[in-house]
């Protein structure tokens, strides 16, 4: 039945009213949570099976057929990517108990998180471009309750920047959408994908196309539009901060990968080669900002950067190694960086503190939480049996196909600094004497480590298993770089 | 502050007639949506319009013992009202957000058309009075 592309946006919001309820209830709103998070990755489970077997699933809403009415498109991408969003929120939801929250929790903490997940899912299912920003309002409103939960002093000067970025950004969105609508006359994104094929993306569309693409590239946080991330994705807690770097970002890059593989496609030379340079250069101050810090969780949040670039550099040379190797990284990262966050969550919390120069020795005390950061390190790094190693591959394999060379080796270079800076926290917050953490008590940490460990598996089982997904992969980037298989299936079904 | 004790008569007197005046036309706006301006939207507006004027009138403890209803919880009744309005036509088949309406005959009004977006308004009403009202409660009560 079509309404199954509707449920994993109507469940997490269904939970989220239900959570505000029992809101002063901290206990049964952690029973509830774990409850409906594994409910939904059930049904995200089940919708991808069958989307990847029976093909997209599309939803007039209202009864409404395209392109008149809202559409919801469950195509691969979409299906795989609420999936993945769904299995992250499944391993924060199991974390969040433990993170440290007690007196927010009651602050409508979990109902936020849920409100996050509907903007999200929403974000990656419409088929609408006006729908799209209201998506991206329900999951920035989400967020900025979230980012402030506390009130620390730190946390209300950080929020007020994001606010006011992605204030900016929206109103972007709005402007060019208007440009948009005043030039082909319709927010569906396959009937807007049809019309600007018919007037082969003259000279205007082009210029809304580069303006929607600085608005996704600020919530991405690709190259020049970077500056506001790092500091406000480390203040909040760390299963927060996890959500925030797993999902925000991703989304932005999501658009930019949908827009301009189904919209922009027929000016290639001049907005596809400036994704190239802005994938370089995203690396590159990316990881010098990661090794530019001893604050164990800017490093991490320092590696959001890069890891963008390297998915855009996908999307710049849009052949079909290009698109696999960004949709592969793009899973990849949504789930290694939440395992990161979470990790560095721990490390801060056992030892008191996020400064590696006052770190050293943990090793003795937790050799688990050892063992698992330098298995992430190496994950994300991309090393041969892992799951970073395929997506880069086919990345760079694709960039060489286009003859960038350049960018080649910056990628490559880059991949060993990211590891470098893993390693980073490794050998100074592990390695080293006995003595250096006297003060510290041990703490069970048990809880916290079972999401990190499951994500962990799941991110090798992605490399080890890559015979396993990358069919399905390689055929969602065959069916993205042929936008008429999209807009066929909305308009003339 | 004042040391003494004001009397506000003539701004109670008005407010009680022209509280149940906004109440009123609230209400028309609310249910007129479907065929003139109106709506939801501005109904809620409206509706939390004659409660702050109530407020500044005769004080927020008279108010809350006129009007014994939690406005925090009003936001997640009108969002599960409207989440079910949408969710409700799954049991009917048809694609989610599907609206329906039928002519009922009601005594007094006589043949009326009665559609399932009008549910949905009422949770679209519901939240933004519970939101609105939250927002200058929350504000208004400050005492730091």
């Amino acid at each position: 039945m079509s309404n199954l592309a509707v449920l994993p946006i109507i469940i997490p919001l269904i939970s989220a009213i239900i959570l505000i309820f029992f809101h002063r209830k901290v206990k049964l709103s952690r029973v509830l949570t774990k409850l409906f998070s594994l409910i939904s990755l059930g049904t995200a489970g089940y919708i991808t099976w069958y989307v990847l077997e029976n093909g997209t699933i599309i939803l007039n809403t209202g009864d409404w057929i395209a392109p008149y009415g809202i559409i919801l498109v469950m195509d691969g991408l979409a299906a795989i990517l609420v999936l993945t969003t769904n299995v992250i929120a499944t391993a924060c939801a199991f974390y969040a108990p433990y993170a440290g929250l007690e007196k927010r929790e009651i602050y409508y903490f979990y109902p936020f998180f849920f409100f996050l997940i509907t903007g999200v899912s929403g974000a990656f299912i419409t088929g609408d471009l006006f729908n799209l920003f209201v998506f991206f309002e329900v999951l920035l409103m989400a967020s900025y309750g979230l980012i402030v939960l506390g009130g620390g002093k730190v946390q209300l000067r950080e929020s007020l920047k994001y606010l006011l970025i992605n204030l900016f950004s929206s109103m972007l969105f709005v402007t060019a959408v208007a440009f948009l609508y005043a030039v082909v006359g319709t927010v569906n994104m396959a009937q807007i994908a049809e019309r600007v094929q018919e007037v082969e993306q003259q000279g205007i569309i082009t210029t809304i196309g580069i303006l929607l693409f600085f608005v996704f590239a600020t919530k991405a946080a690709l190259f020049p539009l970077y500056y506001w991330l790092p500091k406000s994705y480390i203040v909040p807690n760390p299963v927060i901060s996890a959500l925030f770097g797993a999902l925000l970002t991703k989304v932005g890059i999501y658009s930019i990968l949908r827009t301009f593989s189904l919209i922009f496609i027929h000016k290639t030379d001049l907005t596809h080669d400036m994704f190239i340079w802005i994938a370089g250069l995203s690396m590159i101050f990316g990881v010098i900002g990661a090794l530019s810090t001893s604050n164990i969780k800017l490093i991490i949040a320092y590696n959001i950067i890069p890891a963008i670039g390297f998915i855009i550099l996908g999307i710049g040379v849009l052949n079909p190694d290009g698109i696999s190797g960004s949709i592969y990284y793009l899973i990849h990262d949504m789930i290694i960086k939440t395992a990161l966050f979470l990790l560095v969550g721990v490390i801060a919390s056992v030892a008191g503190t996020s400064d590696l120069r006052k770190m050293g020795g943990l090793i003795h005390y937790y050799p688990s939480l050892g063992w698992l950061l330098f298995l992430s390190g190496a994950v994300l790094a991309g090393l041969p049996p892992f799951s970073g190693f395929i997506g880069k591959l086919l990345l760079l394999k694709g960039a060489f196909e286009e003859g960038e060379i350049a960018i080649v080796i910056i990628g490559l270079l880059t991949s060993l600094l990211i590891l470098y800076s893993i390693v980073k926290i490794f050998i100074n917050g592990f390695w080293g004497d006995k003595e250096a953490m006297t003060h510290i008590e041990k703490k069970p940490i048990n809880g916290l480590l079972t999401p990190i460990v499951s994500l962990l598996a799941l991110s090798v089982l992605l490399g080890v298993g890559a015979e396993l997904f990358y069919p399905h992969i390689e055929s969602i980037a065959t069916y993205l770089l042929d936008p008429e298989i999209y807009i066929d299936s909305v308009l003339k079904e | 502050m004042y040391k003494y004790k004001t009397n506000d008569l003539i701004l109670r007197t008005t407010t009680s007639l022209i509280a149940f005046i906004l109440l009123g036309f609230a209400v028309y706006l609310l249910l007129a949506g479907h065929n003139s301006p109106g709506g939801g939207f501005v109904g809620g507006l409206m509706t939390s319009g004659a409660i702050l004027l109530m407020n500044m009138a005769y004080g927020f403890e008279t108010v809350k013992k006129v009007l014994p209803i939690n406005f925090v919880k009003l936001i997640p009744i009108g969002l599960a009202v409207a989440a079910a309005t949408g969710a409700g036509s799954f049991l009917f088949k048809q694609p989610f957000l599907s609206h329906t309406f039928g002519y009922f005959h009601i005594p007094i009004f006589g043949e009326v058309e009665l559609a399932t977006a009008m549910l949905f308004d009422i949770g679209v009403y519901l939240t933004v009075v519970g939101v609105m009202m939250t927002i200058i409660l929350t504000i208004a009560n400050d005492k730091d």
